[in-house]
């Protein structure tokens, strides 16, 4: 009888046990991390492990023989150049932020007035800078920038302009990296902020317009308000990515004239792969991150605190 | 369970079928002595890959090694990636081909090959000094200098912009297949000097580029060897103020006035394109340029002429872009590897590649520069008759006498030709020295 009892609650426990078992496989988080489960090795694998394998890199001598602990970061406080870059990559970063986020703001606003039948055809064609890959519509500006086949300096020629030296002035080189990182970057704050603007309840507007509200009113107490949670992701997204640019400035100048369009990642592979340095290039691109941390660290922070307030 | 018998038939058929397996000789399969790989520069001239494949698979077949090649462009530093990533997981290619310093910088992964070289200099004779100054650099030979890829930067000019503007006439002083005339002791840098401010006047300005390229290193570096300027000394001295600088430095300042305004940025491409679109009067290139103009502008490239390097108080150099093959010491096949780097560098191979490639490869031995192959490159005829050294021309590396490690460091971040632009932008030579100097200090670090 005893027996018995023990095994029916035995088989109860079973049935307990493999019921909440599959609860859990039906439980929408589960799922959730399962489907996400490849993703997260794949980042495991080629961005956790290869930042671990830079910060172990970063503490290397020259030859990677030995520790160094913090040697080479405080070898690169005292290198000129290294603060040059520092200044260059906030310079490069901040201004093209900025400039993407003003174009992609009044862009937005003018596809957003269209009439939908034919915004779909403006979305696509404004969406081109952004998708082609920037390697390629880079040597394409770079072309335009020629020294000898520049097609910007022939058309000055023409109307009796002396040509530029687009690349080579300090000051026109870093013009030219930021335009291009602003008309490769300016369509993705268009498309989100255009996201953000579909989303804003139109009774909202109607009651403005009742209440009297005039265009700069509404603009400053209805769209903005409502987008800026947009606003602070994408600039914040944009400021990680165009802090860790390599593509534009190493394909159109690779940090000339002097070093002086250098950003943290074209020195980087400045010394680590071409100098033979890889300790210190992977320091260089390790400096990036306590900056990025704090961007984030703010913008995260106001963005969660709207959150509750709302 | 019943235990098997062995018969004695059985027996004696086994114990002779082991008999005859064990004594058997060694029949070789079609890929006896294991597998080979080699990551390869990519030539520019077509063909120069080609000829590679013939000379490499010959020697495959009759030594029985799978042979695989792989040629790695240096468009987007796809072979100093790929050297770099090998280096690193110790895994990859057997053999790798390196170029200018980067012997020095990979020294520790390179197996020695001091028994190949000792095998190529007994028939080929003494190498290019400045070869042998990098290949060495370890004591024993770590590097087996290429005859594939190996170049100088001549001057490559306009004949017709010279004789106009400059008054100079260049076929005259540098004869098509004969050594230079008596009025070449009178082309120096002094000159050139001359010449470039006249070109410039009549809008041909010279094309030299001053960025962080090899193009822009090797002119600058032949200009300060020309005035014995080194920045650093064989003992790893820093020797940034000395007169020689100081005179280099202050002559950079009068040509960068007559030079293009963006040169400071200028690419490996950018000078090439400069002569090959009309503009240029002279460049510092290898053939390629000229190859480019005969396909793109034939009647620029029929006023072209490739001719020796200005001559300085300490001589006449010309700036040489070597390339090795390297062997890495984790190769699973090294004796195979070292078979074909002997192979490769055997007299004729070394007279096919250069055929092969058109005359752009210079081979690093005095003995084999004999070939008609240049001589007889044109229009106009002879066009690439003075590309290797002829008369009192010698090769340099730039950035030498410096030990390699403090060398490739002054090459990769291209010191020389950023102190001429700021120079040229009016720094003072006092400021620039300093600069340079705390530039150079970083490099020693261990």
């Amino acid at each position: 009888m005893v027996d018995a009892t023990m095994k029916s609650d035995a088989a109860v426990a079973r049935g307990r046990q493999s019921s909440s078992l599959q609860r859990t496989f039906q439980r929408k988080s589960t799922i959730a991390f399962l489907m996400t489960l490849p993703l997260i090795l794949l980042i495991a694998v080629l961005v956790i492990y290869p930042a671990f394998y830079a910060v172990h890199l970063a503490t290397l001598n020259k030859t990677m023989e030995r520790y160094v602990g913090f040697s080479n970061f405080l070898f690169l406080f005292k290198r000129e150049t290294f603060w040059m870059v520092v200044w260059q990559s906030c310079i490069f970063a901040i201004t093209a932020v900025i400039f993407k986020a003003i174009i992609g703001f009044i862009v937005a606003h003018l596809v957003h007035n269209i009439p939908s039948k034919g915004q779909r055809k403006w979305r696509g064609m404004l969406l081109i800078p952004w998708v082609i890959p920037p390697a390629m519509s880079t040597l394409a500006w770079l072309w335009l920038f020629d020294p000898s086949y520049s097609a910007f300096n022939w058309i000055f020629e023409r109307v009796g302009i002396s040509p530029i030296p687009w690349l080579g002035d300090v000051y026109w080189a870093r013009f030219c990296v930021i335009l291009v990182n602003v008309w490769i970057g300016a369509p993705f704050f268009m498309i989100m902020y255009l996201a953000a603007l579909k989303s804003v309840p139109e009774q909202l507007y109607e009651a403005a317009k009742i209440d009297g509200a005039n265009w700069w009113q509404t603009m400053r107490f209805v769209t903005i308000p409502m987008m800026r949670n947009i606003i602070a992701i994408t600039a914040l997204f944009s400021t990680i990515v165009t802090f860790a640019n390599f593509d534009i400035v190493r394909v159109l100048t690779r940090g000339d004239p002097l070093d002086q369009t250098h950003v943290f990642a074209t020195w980087a592979f400045r010394v680590g792969i071409e100098g033979g340095d890889i300790p210190l290039g992977a320091s260089v691109s390790l400096f990036m991150v306590p900056i990025l941390t704090i961007g984030a660290i703010f913008i995260l922070r106001d963005i969660v605190k709207r959150g509750n307030e709302a | 369970m019943p235990k098997k018998r062995i018969s004695r038939r059985r027996f004696i058929a086994g114990t002779a079928a082991t008999a005859a397996a064990i004594t058997a000789p060694y029949v070789s399969t079609s890929y006896a002595a294991g597998s080979l790989s080699l990551g390869m520069w990519d030539h520019w001239v077509p063909g120069g890959n080609k000829i590679f494949d013939q000379i490499a698979q010959e020697w495959a077949a009759k030594e029985k090694v799978d042979l695989t090649i792989d040629y790695l462009s240096t468009q987007g530093n796809k072979l100093l990636l790929t050297i770099a990533a090998e280096a690193q997981a110790r895994a990859g290619h057997d053999v790798m081909d390196f170029s200018a310093w980067e012997p020095a910088q990979y020294s520790r992964q390179l197996e020695p090959v001091g028994d190949v070289m000792k095998e190529v200099l007994a028939t080929n004779g003494p190498i290019t000094e400045a070869m042998q100054y990098i290949g060495t650099y370890t004591g024993d030979w770590n590097v087996v200098p290429s005859t594939r890829g190996s170049l100088i930067l001549p001057p490559c000019s306009r004949i017709d912009y010279f004789k106009q503007e400059a008054g100079i006439d260049l076929q005259a002083m540098f004869p098509a297949g004969k050594d230079p005339a008596p009025e070449a002791a009178n082309w120096t840098w002094d000159t050139f000097l001359v010449a470039a401010e006249k070109c410039h006047k009549a809008g041909h300005s010279f094309g030299l580029p001053l960025g962080a390229t090899t193009d822009s290193l090797d002119w600058v570096g032949s200009l300060f060897s020309a005035y014995g300027a080194a920045l650093v000394d064989a003992k790893g001295n820093i020797t940034v103020d000395t007169p020689e600088v100081r005179q280099v430095l202050d002559y950079s300042k009068r040509l960068y006035a007559f030079l293009p305004p963006d040169v400071a940025s200028w690419d490996n491409a950018s000078n090439n394109k400069w002569l090959v679109s009309g503009k240029g009067a002279l460049i510092f290139n290898p053939p390629s340029a000229w190859v480019v103009a005969k396909r793109d502008a034939p009647d620029v490239a029929e006023k072209l002429w490739t001719h020796a390097m200005p001559k300085g108080p300490k001589g006449r150099f010309a700036p040489l872009l070597p390339r090795y093959q390297g062997l890495w010491n984790f190769s699973k096949n090294k004796s195979a590897a070292k078979s074909l780097l002997v192979h490769i560098n055997k007299p004729d191979n070394i007279r096919k590649l250069v055929a092969g490639a058109a005359g752009y490869d210079i081979p690093p031995y005095q003995k084999l520069l004999d070939y008609k192959v240049w001589d007889d490159q044109g229009p106009p005829p002879g066009t690439l008759s003075h590309y290797p050294n002829r008369g009192d021309q010698r090769n340099v590396m730039p950035c030498s006498p410096a030990p390699p490690p403090i060398a490739s460091q002054l090459y990769t971040n291209a010191i020389m030709p950023k102190m001429m632009v700021r120079i040229g932008r009016g720094e003072s030579i006092d400021k620039t020295l300093a600069w340079a100097r705390s530039e150079i200090e970083g490099y020693s670090r261990q």
